[in-house]
């Protein structure tokens, strides 16, 4: 069964791809991922904010006391090897490009302009074949409205687009107004691609200390519902962009709808790190059969076949949508 | 501009990189000021830089200088090329293996940055006393006197050795020399290689001990034969002169730079001659240049190898009209007819001067760094040409008491109007000492001119001062003393001008800039009006700018340090503004580009903006109105403080005499308190309606300026607007009133207490019983405040202690108060408790270290005194013998109170048989049974009073009465001395049977000297000297002093578990034989915001990392395991622990696979540990020996 797929302008052997994660701080590991399958290789997201935090610390706990005695104008030994900040990343991921034959695409969250721009150049200059840009950041204004966020969003991406070669594709969050709107101007400032969605950390409380405390779930195939949504509506209105789907893809099943919705490629984590590596090879045959037993020639012949566009029912993933889940709950099937 | 041959070095780096190149085993023991020539060499090794012969040097860190010595010594013996460096103490503790080495004719260098050694007082700095007390040992000694030579001279030196076959010291001026940055001319590998006889090499090597060649060395000879043998190396020491010399010729060949065993400089015909060694030289040389120039005939002769003294080249370069000779000692030998150069010098001419001798006077100068300037040059040639100079005479200071001292003389300035020179004061923790670094080293490469940089420091580990000496000049620079006339003067810190006289050195028409938050009227306005008037007197042209808004706008926080080099360049001009701007933004990239654009943007934005800000003040004819400076104590401070420790804080110590200070080390204690630093930002501010009275706030104090008391409603009579208090809950004080009060001028604001307080607001959780404001607008109020909090009454101690509970024993008086510790330190709050709970009948033996220089550092000193005049009583001896020297305390009180004791017995029949047996009787339990026992040596001292002075019984026992009263012994240091330097003394002290505590405050590195690796470092933390990440386990000492039995052993960590820190204290004093106590304490070493080392100690007891324990010998007799276990299994994670930390971060962003395994090896080595401490918390020891287990089993105490 042929199961290539083409992703921001890379052929790739299948559309699964390994989604930003801390799983690639390990070569081993990485290895072990291509072995197992991974058609792509998306590193961890470079986070700019902790760059410049780290910086910030080492300049307060460290270098605040450094010749500030007589007998001692240092306490922290000095090592050339001591990779800070951007070096740290850009090594792993040369490394990684070395250790492996698949694609390997880059992943930047930058908070000020001349960050973005900067690390975007050094992602490309260290190997990336791709760069995902994410754009996460947590609007907590009161005064900057949406449109300047997303302007300040396009505009950015408009820059990084004029500075690098290498595809870029932008990772959303669900929570904007007008998605399809955002991501239209997002294709014409340059963007080749898109992944849907973006996963947080949410805060939870701790009620005896009184104190947030923060933790990642692994996500759910429920989570998946949103995604498909959104990319059934996109890869219709905006034709032309790669399209990937990132959260909530546990079974080849769920690989399965997200590419009917217009996934070019389907980023897994949660999978792997619940499953192991081996659920790659795993997930990619149970989709090759699966197209088999329903003679499929390709799983091009699949893609987008359920957006939008194609699917039997549009009204399905717009408003009537809601209607219609409603319309289905009885009250006998919710025990009342 | 320069090129690579050139580099921007101090001498610790210029001698090292030559030592470092030429050898091929390097010994290692950090100590001031020559710790950074080993860390250079550790650095370079780790980093697998070459030697000249392509191979990467071996650098092992010892466990003392006695132990590099040692190392050396046979590394020497088995065929290396070895070295070491070292100062002062430590230079002693090698002084038996230096006589093995050069008894044996071994070629082999130890480069020597020369430190005063510790007398009535230790001291960093530099002087010749060390070099001067191992000039017996064999070793030709040869002196550098700058930074050039320290790096040509190591080069001879290396060079020398190996073909004279006598081992070399050479030594150049601690600090001055040091530490002193500056540019050089470097010595190639070529040009090393070119240096070094090959051959000799091979000759070295074939002397080594080899079983393929076997020789026998050390042996032991009788009478018959040791005295002739000992003559058979003469012809080596014979040649020595010359080869040296020979090898600065062959230096001077390759590289145009001439040196002489003895250089002569001055008149061809000169009648008055100083004769000198170190950098001092450099002065009198400049000196003696300008007094040639006047026509005067005067000259120096500069003394570089000094062992073996050659007579002949010292004649040779002496000229024969010569008259008066003074030679000058940078060391002191009392009693001695005069210092060693002196006598040298004297029986030099004495037995081959041809004709009339001159007339020679001994001067000493310059210890422990004291400024020796060209004024005081001349003070004494103008001394020489006296009718009868002064046979004997000091320089540099005012001797009221045997007028030793030549008066200072005159201002006299030598050096040309091409040099620049600028004065910069910061705080340690602003960055101005780094700036400025930077600012010479783009001087340096960037032009041609002649760079020097040397920094002073104060003595505060918080809050510390630094003043910037920085020269620049077209032509050479030896100028080896601080600035007295600067061009430029630079304020970093606003507050400095109501404390520091800065423009005391300032010229006529100089420049001086400020950071203020004023603008320029208002910063006028606000000037004290000493200041002011020396603006006005001077002529000086003065420049504000906002620093800190700028850095804040540029997104810096308070890193004002590239704001104020900016102004500095545009407005000193040393090189082109443009050029210079150009130079800071590349250094700006250069520095930052690791960490990202964001940061080189900031940094470049705030060069742009810094001169769009700076702004002239316009300086009225007038300084009329303007306050004064405020006194720098208090005015309830004692007279000797006001006259003596005040006039030290104005930074005028050098203008005290001689009979200002005491004859033998002894200084009053408790002057801390006159002294208020101000120097938080922000302080803590209670919430007595939110406060639980934990008192863990006034626990986690590192400087005891947040207390607590309880005391009766009638006492707040006359209580200051504002003064907090409620009602204390708890027993035995429930019901009393309750206060927590800041001493707001004390604290350093480092956030511990609010951290660790654990009352939070519950509609508010944000805000706590404790929160962080503003110091300044409550700094009068919260005066105020403290003062009246400190006049309510004390606590009832014996009703505190016999409670026990941290909140009881936290209401007690610390006496150990403001330290000059750092803020947040982990290991302060161990020494407050243990003056709380036995200050007043403490003695304190205190091994060199952090403890040492906060506890006992001038000007001022914490340990402090009870309302009855009772308190510590301290004594630092050394690094390495502090057990030692704290038993001996213990020796001399037993024996006081055994003769006490005796004397009671034969006078009973006159004092009276009850008195006497309920003095000899008394337990003395707790602080209730010692009060008892005071109350009775009262009344026997009235009895005594009433009896015949005549009597010898009555005459002692009045003197020693006192030790029937019990006494706490304490020894305390960090683990530098208890697991490696000072180990075998205090093992040795713990095999006896005598009542001592030894406390251990565990930093697990060196934290005094920088943070080098001691055995107490975990696996996996990077320490210098070992960069990589430890790759063994830490020492259990704990687990090697239970091995005893009879010694009490606790492992604690305050910030984990207070109660069982306080505990454990009591525990150890009350066990009557030798007790030790294993302190966690957090440090700045670790790498992280030290307000969060309460969590990190949870942390740290919590994944097994550090875990608690008791072990207490008197649970043997009781059938009971004497080890308890306080921290319960391992429930956190290691990795979190460590992750927090840079010292083990920085190993995993090194090489993250090594990190993994070595986490891995922690993660085994604690699991381990932990088992076998559970094992042992089973088991019952029989008190006749063997072991059996235990009925029931606990792992907790209570």
């Amino acid at each position: 069964m042929d199961l290539s797929t083409k992703y921001l302008g890379l052929n790739l052997k299948h559309p699964l791809v390994v989604g930003a994660s801390p799983l690639v701080n390990d070569l081993d590991q990485v290895r072990r991922l291509e072995d197992a399958g991974a058609a792509a290789i998306v590193m961890q997201s470079l986070f700019e904010e902790q760059l410049l935090l780290e910086a910030a610390a080492a300049q307060a706990y460290i270098e605040v006391h450094e010749n500030a005695s007589a007998e001692a104008l240092d306490f922290i030994p000095k090592a050339s090897e001591y990779l800070l900040g951007p070096d740290e990343y850009l090594e792993q991921l040369r490394k990684v490009k070395a250790a492996v034959k698949v694609p390997v695409i880059g992943s930047l969250n930058g908070v000020t302009a001349s960050g973005w721009l900067d690390y975007a150049t050094k992602i490309e200059q260290a190997g990336a074949d791709a760069l995902e840009l994410n754009v996460y950041m947590l609007p907590s204004s009161v005064t900057e409205s949406a449109a300047v966020l997303e302007e300040r969003t396009v505009e950015m991406v408009r820059t990084v687009r004029s500075k690098v070669k290498i595809p870029v594709s932008v990772k959303l969050s669900p929570f904007y107004t007008s998605p399809v709107n955002l991501v239209s101007q997002l294709a014409a400032a340059g963007a080749d691609g898109f992944v849907v969605f973006n996963r947080f950390y949410q805060p939870d409380i701790d009620i005896e200390q009184l104190e947030v405390r923060h933790s990642l779930e692994l996500s759910t195939s429920a989570e998946l519902r949103l995604r498909l949504r959104w990319l059934a509506v996109l890869s219709a209105k905006v034709p032309g962009v790669s399209l990937a789907v990132t959260g909530g893809v546990h079974t080849a099943t769920d690989a399965l709808k997200a590419v009917m919705a217009g996934a070019n490629a389907v980023q897994s984590v949660s999978a792997i790190l619940k499953n192991g590596p081996s659920w790659l090879g795993k997930a990619r045959d149970e989709m090759a059969l699966w197209l088999e037993s329903r003679e499929y020639e390709s799983l091009g012949q699949a893609l987008g076949s359920m957006n939008l566009a194609h699917c039997p029912e549009p009204q399905a993933y717009e408003r009537g949508n809601y209607m219609r889940v409603l319309r289905t709950w009885t009250r006998t099937n919710l025990g009342w | 501009m320069s090129d690579k041959s050139t580099m921007v070095v101090d001498g610790n780096e210029a001698a090292a990189s030559v030592a470092y190149r030429l050898s091929e085993v390097i010994a290692i023991y950090p100590i001031t000021p020559a710790s950074p020539m080993g860390e250079f060499s550790d650095e370079w090794s780790a980093r697998n830089c070459q030697n000249v012969w392509g191979a990467v040097p071996t650098v092992a860190e010892m466990q003392s200088e006695a132990g590099a010595a040692g190392t050396i010594h046979g590394a020497l013996q088995a065929g290396s090329l070895a070295t070491t460096f070292t100062a002062s103490q430590g230079l002693l503790l090698m002084i038996p293996n230096m006589y093995k080495i050069a008894g044996e004719l071994t070629p082999f260098v130890l480069h020597v940055a020369a430190r005063t050694l510790a007398t009535h007082a230790l001291s960093i700095f530099g002087d010749h006393s060390d070099v001067m007390a191992v000039r017996q040992t064999g070793f030709a000694m040869l002196c550098s006197t700058t930074v050039q030579e320290a790096h040509d001279l190591a080069a001879v030196s290396h060079a020398a050795t190996l073909r004279a076959r006598v081992p070399m010291m050479h030594f150049f001026d601690g600090f001055r020399t040091s530490h002193e940055l500056t540019r050089i001319q470097k010595l190639s590998d070529e040009q090393l290689l070119s240096l070094v006889d090959d051959e000799l090499i091979r000759k070295h090597r074939e002397r080594a001990l080899t079983p393929d060649n076997p020789v026998i060395r050390g042996t032991a000879q009788n009478p018959d034969v040791f005295f002739q043998a000992r003559e058979a190396c003469n012809s080596y020491y014979d040649a020595t002169p010359g080869i040296v010399a020979e090898e600065m010729e062959k230096l001077a060949v390759l590289t145009g730079r001439k040196y002489e065993l003895f250089s002569y400089e001055g008149h061809a015909e000169a009648e008055r001659v100083i004769i000198v060694m170190g950098s001092g030289a450099q002065t009198v040389r400049e000196t003696v240049k300008a007094l040639v120039a006047k026509g005067e005939k005067v000259g120096v002769l500069t003394i570089r190898l000094y062992r073996p003294f050659s007579i002949e080249h010292f004649l040779a370069k002496l000229p024969r009209s010569v008259q008066r000779i003074a030679v000058l000692d940078r060391t002191k030998e009392p009693g001695a007819i005069g210092d060693p150069l002196f006598l040298d010098v004297v029986t030099a001419l004495t037995e081959n001067w041809e004709g009339p001798l001159p007339k020679v006077v001994a001067g000493r100068y310059g210890l422990s760094s004291k400024e020796f300037t060209p004024r005081m040059v001349k003070a004494v040639y103008d001394e020489l040409s006296a009718s009868s100079p002064r046979r004997r005479f000091t320089i540099g200071i005012v001797d009221d008491v045997t007028h030793l001292s030549l008066p200072r003389g005159e201002q006299f300035d030598v050096l040309g109007k091409d040099v620049h020179q600028a004065m910069f004061f910061g705080l340690g923790s602003d960055g101005t000492v780094g700036a400025n670094k930077n600012t010479i080293k783009i001087v340096g490469t960037e032009t041609t001119r002649q760079v020097q940089g040397y920094f002073v420091y104060d003595s505060k580990k918080s809050g510390t001062i630094t003043v910037s000496h920085v020269r620049f000049s077209d032509g050479l620079l030896d100028a080896p003393y601080l600035i007295e006339q600067a061009d430029f003067v630079g304020c970093h810190q606003w507050e400095f001008v109501d404390q520091v006289d800065m423009l005391v050195t300032i010229r006529d028409g100089g420049t001086f800039l400020i950071s203020s938050p004023y603008n320029p009227e208002e910063t006028w306005k606000r000037f004290p009006i000493e200041l002011a008037q020396q603006i006005i007197d001077k002529h000086v042209q003065v420049y504000v700018i906002d620093a800190n808004a700028v850095a804040h706008e540029a997104g810096l926080g308070r890193r004002t340090n590239t704001v104020m080099q900016t102004c500095y360049f545009a407005l000193s001009k040393v090189i082109d503004v443009e050029q210079a701007l150009g130079n800071i933004k590349r250094t700006i990239e250069y520095t930052y580009a690791k960490k990202g654009a964001e940061i080189v943007r900031k940094n470049i934005a705030a060069v742009d903006h810094a001169l769009a800000n700076l702004k002239r003040v316009e300086v009225p004819s007038s300084a009329a109105g303007h306050h004064g400076r405020p006194p720098v104590v208090t005015a309830n401070a004692p007279d000797f403080v006001k006259r003596v420790t005040a006039t030290i804080i104005e930074g005028r110590g050098d203008l005290l005499p001689v009979s200002a200070f005491p004859i033998d080390g002894t200084w009053p204690t408790a002057t801390t308190q006159y002294e208020k630093r101000n120097i938080a930002l922000e302080i803590p501010v209670w919430d007595s309606s939110i406060c639980i009275q934990c008192n863990k706030c006034t626990m986690s104090c590192p400087h005891a300026a947040i207390r607590a008391k309880v005391y009766d409603e009638p006492d707040l009579a006359g209580a200051p607007e504002g003064f907090k208090h409620t009602t204390y809950k708890a027993e035995p004080f429930k019901g009393k009133k309750y206060t927590i009060q800041v001493a707001a001028e004390d604290c350093t604001g480092c956030r511990l207490c609010v951290e660790v307080c654990p009352a939070k607001d519950k509609t508010n959780p944000r805000h706590k019983a404790l929160d962080m404001i503003p110091q300044r607008p409550v700094r009068d109020a919260e005066r105020e405040r403290y003062s009246f909090f400190l006049e309510l009454p004390e606590v009832d101690k014996k009703v505190a202690v016999a409670k026990g509970d941290v909140k009881s024993v936290q209401l007690l008086r610390p006496l150990f108060e403001f330290s000059g510790a750092c803020a947040g330190c982990g290991e302060t709050p161990y020494v407050k408790l243990l003056t709380q709970l036995f200050g007043d009948r403490a003695l304190i033996a205190n091994a060199t270290g952090c403890t040492s220089i906060y506890g006992g550092n001038l000007p001022t000193t914490p340990y402090a005194t009870d309302t009855n005049g009772r308190g510590p009583a301290w004594a630092n001896s050394l690094f390495e013998d502090n057990a030692e020297f704290g038993f001996g305390f213990r020796l001399s009180v037993d024996t006081h109170q055994s003769y006490a004791r005796q004397l009671l017995q034969r006078l009973s029949g006159q004092l009276g048989d009850e008195l006497v047996k309920a003095l000899l009787d008394s337990e003395q339990v707790g602080d209730g049974g010692i009060e008892e026992q005071r109350a009775r040596v009262v009344a026997l001292k009235d009895k005594l009073a009433g009896m015949s002075r005549d009597s010898v019984d009555v005459r002692h026992l009045s003197a020693l009465a006192d030790y029937l009263v019990r006494k706490s012994i304490w020894l305390l240091g960090g683990d530098g001395w208890a697991y490696d330097i000072g180990y075998g003394g205090l093992d040795h002290v713990l095999a006896q049977d005598r009542n001592v505590n030894i406390l251990v405050l565990d930093t697990e590195v060196y934290s005094n000297t920088g943070g080098q690796a001691s055995k107490a470092t975990p696996i996996g933390a990077s320490a210098k000297f070992a960069t990589a990440g430890k790759a063994t386990a830490k020492k259990d000492l704990g687990m090697l002093a239970m091995s005893y039995g009879h010694v009490y052993v606790a492992r604690i960590a305050w910030g984990a578990k207070d109660a069982q820190t306080v505990k454990a204290f009591m525990e150890a004093e009350a066990h009557p034989g030798p007790s030790l106590i294993i302190a966690y304490s957090h440090c700045i070493a670790h790498g992280y915001d030290l307000s969060q080392g309460c969590n990190q100690q949870k942390l740290a007891v919590d994944s097994g990392a550090w875990p608690l324990y008791r072990f207490d010998p008197k649970r043997i007799a009781a059938g009971e395991p004497p080890l308890v276990l306080d921290s319960g299994t391992p429930k956190g994670s290691l990795r979190e622990y460590m992750m927090n930390e840079t010292r083990f971060r920085m190993v995993e962003k090194m090489d993250p696979k090594r990190f993994n395994k070595l986490m891995e090896l922690a993660e085994q080595h604690a699991k381990r540990r932990t088992e076998t401490y559970e094992q042992m918390a089973k088991l019952v020891v029989s008190a006749y020996g063997g072991t059996q287990p235990a009925v029931t089993t606990s792992t907790e105490a209570e």
